[in-house]
């Protein structure tokens, strides 16, 4: 619907009126859209041609007029008199410009009632007169506080269901005065009007003459828009980083407190950090145009003065205030799904950017905020609310709510939908990460890249091989190594089994000690790859997923071989004796026997070992490099000393 | 005090926090471009996103009876936006449900050329510029809402969104619609060309006293009594203006459910 005409007196000039969210919650039944409908109405907002389609919808259906048409406009909802899925209309005030929400009342429907308010920067909640306080008046209260929706007018409708009785009102107002205000919600007052035959709502009504209040168009009109939190501390959670062309950006919103150009900045939970070089805009700014800062609300794309690896999830902040990088989160939640929220339910936790597996290992108190009753329960059930512990299968950035509204609230997913959503009471379990030191400065090296070339003949690069064990990585690796030594090159072997002796002793088989024993051998190879050096890695690395990390990580000059030598000749080598454990259970998860290995589908290289002898496969691995000219000088075959 | 610019800027950073959102967590996805202003403006915001690129196709699913100003504008911007640009025809009239009202069925066509558009090339998301202001049931939608395995809107049944999470998890099959513009108004849409000096189909402004609000098929779609032939005169028009945005597309006045029945279908 097009409705931007509006016959009330305008006292703010267009151009600087406030826009405001309102969100209209309460009891089903009780009036919400009718009141929205009257709203619009009232203030001129609804084209004489509407009135008229409203008039035979209502007339076609045997029902008088109907304003709550206006808003539920499916047929289910018109044939129900119901409103199934939330909706907004623009409407004016005098200094306003606002977004009117329509929820729903019904309880089948909290899930769209919650979609609606969570937009919300205020709220009215509607009470029928004749019914007085019901459940989803008590629930809406409640969700309203949870979804952090802190200005609340309470309007009592359809007064003239009780002849405009002021005792009626007062006793309505006293019991949902008092529920509020239990819960921390200060109502800022008490409406009685009629949606329906109009009183109060635009205009005071002369059948309330014992009401001196605000009428509701009074009330939108005194809202006011949720300030960007501006003056928070700095949390960017990255969407995403692109490289569309030469440029590499790490892009994303800024959620609270402000980003400048120049300054240390550190990514959570990996604690890595940077200094923010370019702010990245288009149409590309004229030279000397470019941002240098950008505030709270911002669409971000940003540069950085290093190459560091950082991805989707994390949370840029400052080092002096960096949110926690969290394995354990107290959430108070409210949930939706059918089925219920249980002590081991498995969920996917997002938090702004990030996601991470979460496994419920506590609930703690339940709440039915209908009849508000708590309760001992080990499950929350469907509409419900309560508090859980959740272990987080991988560290995300986290704040608790208090500290920070934006980065300190969690949406839950089961199967695959949205199924529940809370506040991060406390962090449990925030390692205060493996962070670099505070202050860093990265020295760099006193060489040039051009004098390590000049002197090693050849740049530096990451030669990652990855295979079964036993099909003859290390050999391979080794003889390469070598080679390269002979002509004067500084070739590095970096051997998965070795590294696990001492830098990656603390790690074990699972996944997640896989995925991370990876990590560190492509941060240390990365390393030495800019310090020149040639670095050969031998490690199993069965994760496809893994691998694409180690690559993301090294960047340039890395080439994936797969050391592609069948299971079977493997196993019949079986250098090590592992195959003979696995076989007879002493190993579990070993690769290739009851852990899978995901062969790389577009390696740099293929070695089928077992058809080749070993200097053959060493030829092939130097022609790789050459052919991609790390070589600086000529490194002929010829002049092979080792093999 | 929030100014006019202010209110543009918190709009476009919102369509492009969507925007990335979408391309972060969906593998095939695709622009609608309708030619329109609205689809105009969702070019321009994806360029801002992706830093002056649009990394993933436009598709036009085309009718083959927009007006030649449309056409025109489609071959000169795809080649000077740099777009990878697929068109796609609908299928004849003849194949639409005959129980649908005239226009309403010619408008069904757009629907079906969409699903096998879809089909060819495996998309799992499209980013559609429909606004909530537009239309009520469009009023209704979700940012990211998913659709069934015939391109269908359970409407009944939309997964909650709040916080700027999305649902993005669909079964294999279906798809995924992508609404970065739906939190805009027509106002809002105008205002922003405007500042960003976006190019503009001569039909939206007026002749001999009449001019298109909306742009859609040319034997469905009629002009308005309109003396604004500027960006300006048009914003001044809209301030007053009682006559809804859609009232010149005739399918959205056959039947009190005609709108609804074609986008429970799969329509925009
Ligand atoms: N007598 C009387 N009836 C009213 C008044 N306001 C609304 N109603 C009627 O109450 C019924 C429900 O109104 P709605 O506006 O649909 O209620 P709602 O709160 O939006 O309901 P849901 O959205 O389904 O939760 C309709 O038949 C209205 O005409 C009023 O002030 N007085
Ligand atoms: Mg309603």
């Amino acid at each position: 619907m097009s409705v931007n005409v509006m016959t009330l007196p305008l006292s703010v000039p267009a151009a600087d009126r406030p826009l405001v969210r309102i969100v209209i919650v309460g009891h089903v039944d009780h009036g919400k859209s009718t009141l929205i409908g009257r709203l619009l109405h009232e203030t001129g907002g609804i084209p004489a041609q509407k009135i008229d389609q409203l008039k035979a919808m209502s007339a076609r259906r045997g029902m008088p007029f109907e304003w709550s048409f206006l808003l539920d406009s499916l047929q289910a909802e018109r044939d129900q008199g119901i409103t199934i899925d939330t909706s907004q209309i623009r409407f004016r005030t005098p200094s306003r410009d606002i977004i009117l929400i329509d929820a729903p009342g019904h309880a089948e429907f909290l899930r769209n009632m919650i979609t609606g308010a969570a937009q919300a920067d205020a709220a009215l909640l509607l009470i029928d007169a004749a019914e007085g306080v019901r459940d989803q008046t008590r629930r809406h209260g409640y969700l309203l506080h949870l979804l952090g929706v802190k200005q609340v007018t309470v309007v009592v409708n359809k007064m003239d269901r009780v002849d405009f009785a002021e005792p009626a009102f007062r006793a309505i107002e006293s019991e949902i005065t008092a529920y509020l205000a239990d819960l921390g919600v200060r109502a800022s007052t008490v409406i009685p009007i009629s949606a329906r035959e109009g009183d109060g709502v635009s205009e005071r009504g002369e059948r309330t003459p014992w009401y001196a209040g605000p009428t509701v168009l009074e009330a939108l009109d005194g809202f006011e828009p949720a300030r960007a939190p501006q003056d928070l501390a700095l949390r960017l959670p990255v969407q995403a980083v692109y490289k569309f062309d030469d440029r590499r950006i790490v892009a994303g919103r800024i959620e609270t407190g402000s980003l400048k150009v120049g300054e240390e900045i550190v990514f959570q939970p990996s604690g890595k950090t940077a200094v923010v070089k370019t702010i990245e805009s288009w149409p590309v700014p004229a030279a000397g145009k470019e941002k240098t800062l950008l505030n709270a609300g911002a669409a971000a794309a940003i540069t950085l003065d290093r190459e560091i690896f950082v991805e989707r999830g994390e949370i840029v902040s400052t080092p002096a205030s960096r949110p926690h990088a969290a394995r354990r989160l107290r959430v108070r939640l409210f949930w939706l799904a059918d089925e219920p929220l249980e002590t081991g339910t498995v969920v996917i936790a997002r938090l702004a950017t990030s996601e991470s597996r979460a496994t419920v290992a506590a609930v703690h108190e339940v709440v039915d905020p209908g009849h508000l009753s708590t309760f001992e329960s080990k499950s929350i059930g469907r509409n419900q609310v309560g508090e859980v512990e959740l272990v987080l299968s991988r560290p995300i950035a986290a704040d608790p709510h208090g500290l920070n509204p934006r980065t300190g609230r969690v949406a839950l997913e089961l199967g695959g939908r949205i199924a529940g959503g809370g506040l991060v009471i406390s962090v449990l379990d925030g390692e205060a990460t493996r962070a670099e030191p505070r202050n860093i400065t990265p020295v760099s090296s006193a060489m040039t890249e051009e004098e390590r070339v000049g002197r090693f003949g050849h740049e530096g690069a990451v030669v990652w091989l990855t295979g079964l064990s036993g099909s003859g990585k290390s050999t391979l690796a080794r003889a390469l190594e070598r080679r390269l030594f002979h002509r004067g090159g500084m070739a590095t072997l970096l051997d998965g089994d070795t590294l696990r002796a001492g830098l990656n002793s603390d790690l074990g088989f699972s996944d997640a000690d896989r995925a991370e024993n990876n990590r560190r051998l492509a941060e240390v190879a990365n390393f030495l790859k800019n310090l020149g050096h040639l670095v050969l890695v031998a490690a199993v690395s069965p994760s496809a997923a893994a691998r694409a990390k180690v690559r993301a990580i090294v960047g340039d000059r890395f080439f994936e071989v797969h050391v592609a030598t069948p299971l079977d000749v493997c196993e019949a080598r079986d250098p090590k004796g592992l195959y003979a454990k696995a076989r007879a259970g002493e190993i579990r998860g070993f690769t290739g026997i009851d852990a899978p290995y995901e062969a790389p589908t577009a390696a740099e290289l293929v070695i089928e070992n077992d058809k080749l002898d070993p200097s053959a496969g060493v030829d092939r691995l130097e022609a790789m490099l050459a052919q991609a000219g790390v070589f600086r000088r000529p490194f002929s075959a010829g002049d092979d000393a080792g093999l | 005090m929030a100014t006019a610019d202010d209110r543009l800027d918190e709009l476009e950073a919102q369509s492009i926090y969507i925007f990335r959102e979408a391309f972060a967590r969906m593998k095939r996805m695709a622009l609608l471009w309708s030619l329109g202003k609205d689809s105009n403006v969702m070019i321009w915001l994806a360029r801002k996103a992706f830093l002056g690129h649009v990394p993933f196709p436009v598709l036009h699913v085309d009718t083959g009876k927009k007006f030649k100003e449309m056409y025109a504008f489609r071959d000169h911007y795809g080649k000077e936006w740099n777009l990878d640009l697929r068109v796609d025809p609908c299928p004849p009239l003849e194949q639409m449900d005959p129980t649908l009202p005239p226009a309403t069925r010619s408008a069904a066509r757009k629907t079906e050329g969409l699903k096998l558009a879809l089909e060819k090339y495996g998309f799992d998301a499209v980013v559609a510029g429909i606004r909530r202001d537009e239309e009520a049931t469009r009023a209704k939608e979700r940012v990211f809402s998913p659709r069934g395995l015939e391109g269908d809107w359970n409407v009944r049944e939309q997964p909650p969104e709040f916080w700027d999470h999305f649902n993005a998890t669909l079964p294999a099959g279906a798809h995924l619609r992508v609404h970065p513009i739906l939190h805009w108004t027509e106002l809002d849409i105008w205002a922003y060309t405007k500042r960003e000096g976006i190019p503009v189909i001569p039909l939206y402004f007026s002749k001999d006293g009449k001019r298109y609000r909306s742009l859609g098929d040319e034997d469905i779609t009629f002009p308005v009594k309109s003396e604004a032939a500027t960006i300006d005169e048009i914003l001044l028009e809209l301030a007053t203006t009682k006559v809804p945005e859609r009232s010149g597309r005739a399918m959205d006045h056959e039947a009190e459910d005609s709108f609804e029945r074609l986008r429970v279908a799969g329509y925009l």
